[in-house]
């Protein structure tokens, strides 16, 4: 209910987080939106030392649209990117999806920086942003470094974020008249998805997990059948494949394995149609 | 306005409670500062049953802001209070003293300055435990091997009983068997449990602001745990969030109490929403063995009810309930000749059980509806062909049931009739069909029940005074937490005087207010808190009577209220005194108009009524949308139906989650699984179809009235209904029976089961340990009066 006692620091600027971060090193953790965070925080399940604050770092709110791609700051919020003209046109997957995270007060607080860096499994925009197949773009004391969403989720709560680096923007290419679809089954509105599946079908197939192993997963194996030719139903069959489904008060890996099935063949199916 | 006797009561009047909390100016416990309050922070047990070896407080007690670090050894605490004691040797401490009995189990206090410094000092607290045996499950808990909690008892079961007809299924050409789980839920009100105890003032010498339900009560309690003279101990129940039949005195509650005292300031302890998950009472929990036996003509025979009772921690009150309204409404709304009831009440590593709304009749509901949603299976009869041949016919009440209830009054056709007309179920079979024929993959489900319920019984005081003003005062015993009572008793009294509601004030939850009362639980409110206003303000109209006849110089009998306000001579508008004169007379010759009032003692009134529920199950997912919920509640004489309909919505969010949502879980280490609200499933109104609410109005006969409970009932009535709805969707599948909640996981199950032929037997023998019980005796008896007592 009440965190553990912390210092706080407001960076004005990401140059500013960034000294921060390389000040007090593990004691430190960004905040942003903090609605992963913070519960975390007053469960005392964190306890970290030193929080910093990027929520108001000018600038990184931005949605817009720069060559074959859409750039996102990282402080955009969910709502922003649920309401976004652009998006909407030019990617609305991770429009839909956005509108599909929590509750409205997450997301008017939520980031898609945070919910990246955080990198929960059971999380929507990540698997929205692995299907895309996006790019993101850390800075750190030398300078910003791309990274590609496939390479970014490590482990469980896991990133490719250096203790050092702020997460500051977020590319993923228009996607405007392509097929997509974002699958979300759980028990009440507001919940985390027991499986989610997001799936953009342009070309190519991007089918990517939500919450059916322990990091956000691309479904490769589906990809894979969609590219030989399988049918959308014997596609689906592999939605578990490589997976590693956890099981807890929700659902067994085994009926999670079950719903990976149906709703990506769900996915793949609307997407095409 | 202009009014006239009788104008209210009946009539959707807008509650005169909303201005205040919809303004922000609510008076709950946490928004009370007094200067030199402390805060407590509890130390509480992570382990599910173990030995305390040690406690350090070293660290804690030297935090900055810390008063100090208890113990159970460091104060002479008394024994946590209970509504009422299972054994006498299943008894809990304030504090754990020796073991822990579940997770949550309080085991040291921290006094502070603030409550973050308390919060951080509990976290150095120091507890060495030695792990002991753990038993979360119910039926395990059967096993005379199974760790047990109390030495005395040799083992977990409190009390096993046999009870009823030796033979109830002879005669029968058919037996249907079910074993239903009716899971363990918790309370979630949203507000916790939440006190401040002041021993600074002067009037009193303990002022105790509590969320509580029955304030009285809890002066009682509190009193006599603490060796104290009731009358010099205030309880004010003021804004309470919720109770639902768990907001009473609690141990942190006699903590707070007693550490007031010692350090001679006032106390706050506020629960957070993670302690409240493990701390405040569960509700539910049983695991009942039901056989029901019919003929092939669809009479029913007898019925084999073998239950067990889930106490949890300590042998928490709740676990009583199997014995005391789950028994006592065995028998539903049908004739049943003979049952057998036997009965096992057992102790688990786990939080201890209390009431929660409907407390033992929604058990007893969930069972008898669902054996007959199977019999009517069996049998291949429409379930509500089946219900109605064995109904209670409306001319045989009052009837006493082979389970010994009173039953008052009842039309269980009437609602069953009006449910089945507004539902158009004739239709939705037919939608059904269709569906069925077509193969789509949203099947639909239909589920009805007939319910019948026990609310209210004993007595209650009211105070009704007039002043000189024109005002009124009027008080009652009862204590509202959301209800409404406010307003549906200014309604009633603002009849009997003719005056506009605005003209009464109402006075409630603050012993040193309001005499005497029994407080509000077992939705026994308006039939005696209403019924004690209105023979209050009856009394205090007659003496005002008698005074404007001799002071107009005509017959008592021929003076009348006026409707506007005052007295006056029936036919003669010029002769008459308003109120406010009335009562200056009165105060003048010394005998104001005001009047104390005790009802005599009432029985319990049986509401009931009939629910159809509509679901559709995804048949690949196994997922259940509730799209459709008809409830028509009979609750007899209705005050004000927007509170009805309100309690009703209330009462059915309640029953449709525990059917499909909520359950608090533990693994086999008895750690709880479902200890946040992101794991525990509670719905918000995304998850809920729109309600169609209706009522029969059948008068009871035993208060003045004519009312009976409303606030639990829809809960009693939706849980079957979307149960049987959901199997319901399955049943041409061959499903019998799915357990609840019915998750999206456990249907999927009971799907692919039926494709692969595989469907598991509903029906298990219960363990071999029932059937040693000793034959209800004295002391069985004794029990079950006692439990007959408690009705939350």
């Amino acid at each position: 209910m009440i965190p553990a006692a912390f210092e706080y620091a407001r960076a004005e600027s990401t140059e500013e987080a960034i000294a921060l971060l390389v000040e007090h090193g593990d004691e430190a953790k960004l905040i942003a939106g903090g609605h992963s965070l913070l519960p975390l925080m007053k469960l005392r399940l964190a306890t970290p030392a030193v929080l910093v604050d990027i929520g108001r770092v000018p600038g990184l709110s931005y949605i817009e649209e720069r060559g074959d791609e859409i750039a996102i700051g990282a402080l955009a919020r969910h709502h922003d990117l649920e309401t976004s003209a652009v998006l909407k046109e030019q990617v609305p997957l991770l429009a839909a999806t956005a509108h599909q995270v929590g509750d409205p007060q997450v997301r008017h607080r939520g980031t898609l920086g945070g919910t990246l860096a955080h990198g929960d499994p059971a999380s929507d925009l990540p698997a929205a942003v692995l299907a895309l197949g996006g790019t993101l773009v850390a800075q750190g004391p030398n300078g910003r470094r791309e990274i590609s969403a496939l390479e970014f989720f490590r482990g469980f709560l896991e990133t490719a974020l250096g203790a050092d680096e702020v997460l500051v923007e977020v590319r993923v290419p228009k996607a405007a008249g392509a097929g997509w679809s974002f699958q979300k089954f759980n028990r009440r509105a507001q919940d985390w998805a027991i499986v989610g599946v997001a799936a953009v079908v342009n070309g190519t197939t991007g089918v990517a997990l939500v919450n059916m192993g322990s990091t956000p997963l691309r479904a490769t194996a589906v990809e894979e059948a969609v590219r030989s030719g399988a049918s959308v139903v014997d596609a689906a069959a592999a939605a578990s494949h490589g997976t590693d489904p956890p099981s807890d008060a929700n659902a067994s890996s085994e009926y999670r394995r079950h719903l990976a099935t149906v709703l990506v063949r769900r996915a793949l199916e609307e997407a095409s149609s | 306005m202009t009014v006239g006797a009788g104008t209210f009561s009946g009539t959707p009047v807008r509650r005169v409670e909303d201005p205040d909390l919809l303004r922000g100016a609510g008076t709950f416990v946490d928004n009370l500062k007094i200067d030199g309050m402390l805060s407590l922070a509890f130390v509480r047990s992570p382990i599910a049953h173990a030995a305390i070896r040690s406690v350090d407080v070293t660290a804690a007690r030297e935090m900055p802001g810390v008063v100090g670090v208890y113990s159970a050894a460091d104060l002479d605490l008394p024994d946590a209070p209970a509504l009422m004691a299972l054994h006498p040797a299943a008894i809990r401490p304030s504090l754990a003293k020796g073991t822990v009995n579940f997770v949550g189990d309080p085991v040291v206090a921290v006094a502070a300055e603030t409550r973050a410094a308390a919060m951080d000092a509990a976290e150095l607290v120091e507890i060495d435990y030695e792990p002991l045996g753990v038993v979360v499950d119910m039926e395990e808990a059967l096993d005379p091997g199974s760790p047990a909690q109390f030495e005395s008892l040799g083992g977990n079961v409190v009390i096993g009983l046999r009870t009823g007809s030796e033979d109830p299924l002879a005669g029968a050409d058919v037996v249907v068997r079910g074993r239903f789980e009716n899971q363990r839920v918790a309370v979630v009100p949203m507000e916790g449990s939440a006190i401040v105890v002041d021993p600074t003032g002067t009037d009193f010498d303990l002022t105790v602001h509590l969320s509580c339900q029955m304030p009285h009560v809890a002066r009682s309690a509190l009193a006599k745990l603490l060796g104290m003279d009731p009358k010099r101990v205030r309880v004010i129940a003021p804004h309470v969030g919720g109770a639902f039949g768990a907001k009473h005195l609690s141990a942190e509650g006699v903590v707070a109490s007693k550490l007031a005292l010692e350090l001679g300031r006032p106390v706050k302890w506020v629960e957070t929403r993670s302690e409240n998950l493990v701390a405040m009472a569960h509700g539910r929990g049983q695991v009942q063995y039901v056989e029901l036996g019919l003929r092939r003509d669809g009479t029913f025979v007898g019925m084999r009810c073998r239950m067990i009772g889930d106490a949890g921690g300590y042998g928490g009150f709740g676990g009583i309930l199997v014995l005391g309204q789950t028994k006592l409404m065995a028998q539903g709304v049908y004739h049943i000749p003979a049952i057998a009831f036997d009965v096992a009440i057992v102790t688990t590593n786990t939080t201890p059980m209390g009431a929660y709304r409907g407390a033992g009749r929604p058990e007893a509901a969930a069972f008898v509806e669902r054996i007959v949603d199977m019999a009517a299976d069996e049998l291949g009869m429409d379930p509500v062909e089946l219900r109605r041949k064995n109904f209670i016919r409306p001319d045989e009440f009052p009837l006493t049931t082979v389970m010994g209830a009173d039953y008052d009054s009842g039309d269980y056709g009437a609602a069953l009739d009006e449910v089945l007309r507004l539902a158009d179920y004739d239709a939705l079979r037919r939608e059904q069909d269709e569906r069925r024929r077509r193969g789509d993959r949203m099947q639909l489900g239909i589920g009805v029940s007939t319910y019948v319920e026990v609310t209210g019984g004993g007595a209650e005081f009211s105070e009704v005074e007039v002043h000189e003003d024109g005002t009124i005062t009027v008080k009652a015993g009862t204590s509202a937490h959301g209800q409404g009572h406010a307003t549906a008793f200014s309604q009633i009294a603002a009849d009997q005087f003719g005056v506009p509601i605005e003209q009464i004030r109402y006075v409630q939850s603050d012993t040193a207010l309001v005499a005497r009362g029994r407080g509000t639980g077992g939705s026994r409110s308006v039939q005696l808190g209403g019924t004690a206003v209105l023979q209050t303000s009856k009394l205090v109209v007659e003496r005002a009577k008698e005074l404007v006849a001799e002071l107009l110089e005509t017959a008592p009998e021929d003076v009348v209220v006026t409707g506007d306000g005052r007295l006056g001579v029936a036919g003669v508008p010029s002769k008459a005194l308003a109120w406010g004169e009335v009562a200056r007379v009165a105060a003048e010759r010394g005998a104001p108009l005001l009047v104390q009032h005790d009802t005599e003692r009432a029985g319990s009134t049986y509401p009931f009524g009939a629910h159809v529920a509509v679901v559709e199950v995804d048949m690949e997912t196994g997922r259940v949308v509730p799209i459709r919920h008809v409830a028509v509640d009979d609750c007899g004489v209705i005050v004000n139906p927007m509170l009805v309909d309100g309690q009703v919505h209330g009462g059915l969010a309640s029953g449709i989650s525990q059917a499909l949502w909520e359950q608090f879980l533990y693994d086999d280490d008895g750690n709880p699984i479902t200890s946040t609200l992101a794991e525990y499933a509670m719905p918000s109104a995304a998850e809920l179809p729109s309600f169609v609410t209706a009522h029969t109005e059948t008068p009871s006969p035993l208060n003045d009235l004519g009312a009976k409970g409303i606030g639990e009932s829809a809960t009693v009535g939706s849980t079957p209904a979307v149960q049987n709805a959901v199997v319901d969707a399955l049943s041409h599948l061959g499903v019998r029976h799915i357990d609840m909640p019915c998750t999206p996981e456990r249907v999927w199950r009971a799907i692919a089961a039926a494709q692969a032929g595989t469907l598991p037997d509903p029906w298990r023998e219960p363990r071999s340990e029932m059937a040693g019980f000793p034959r209800e005796g004295a002391a069985g008896e004794e029990l079950e009066r006692g439990a007959e007592s408690v009705n939350l």
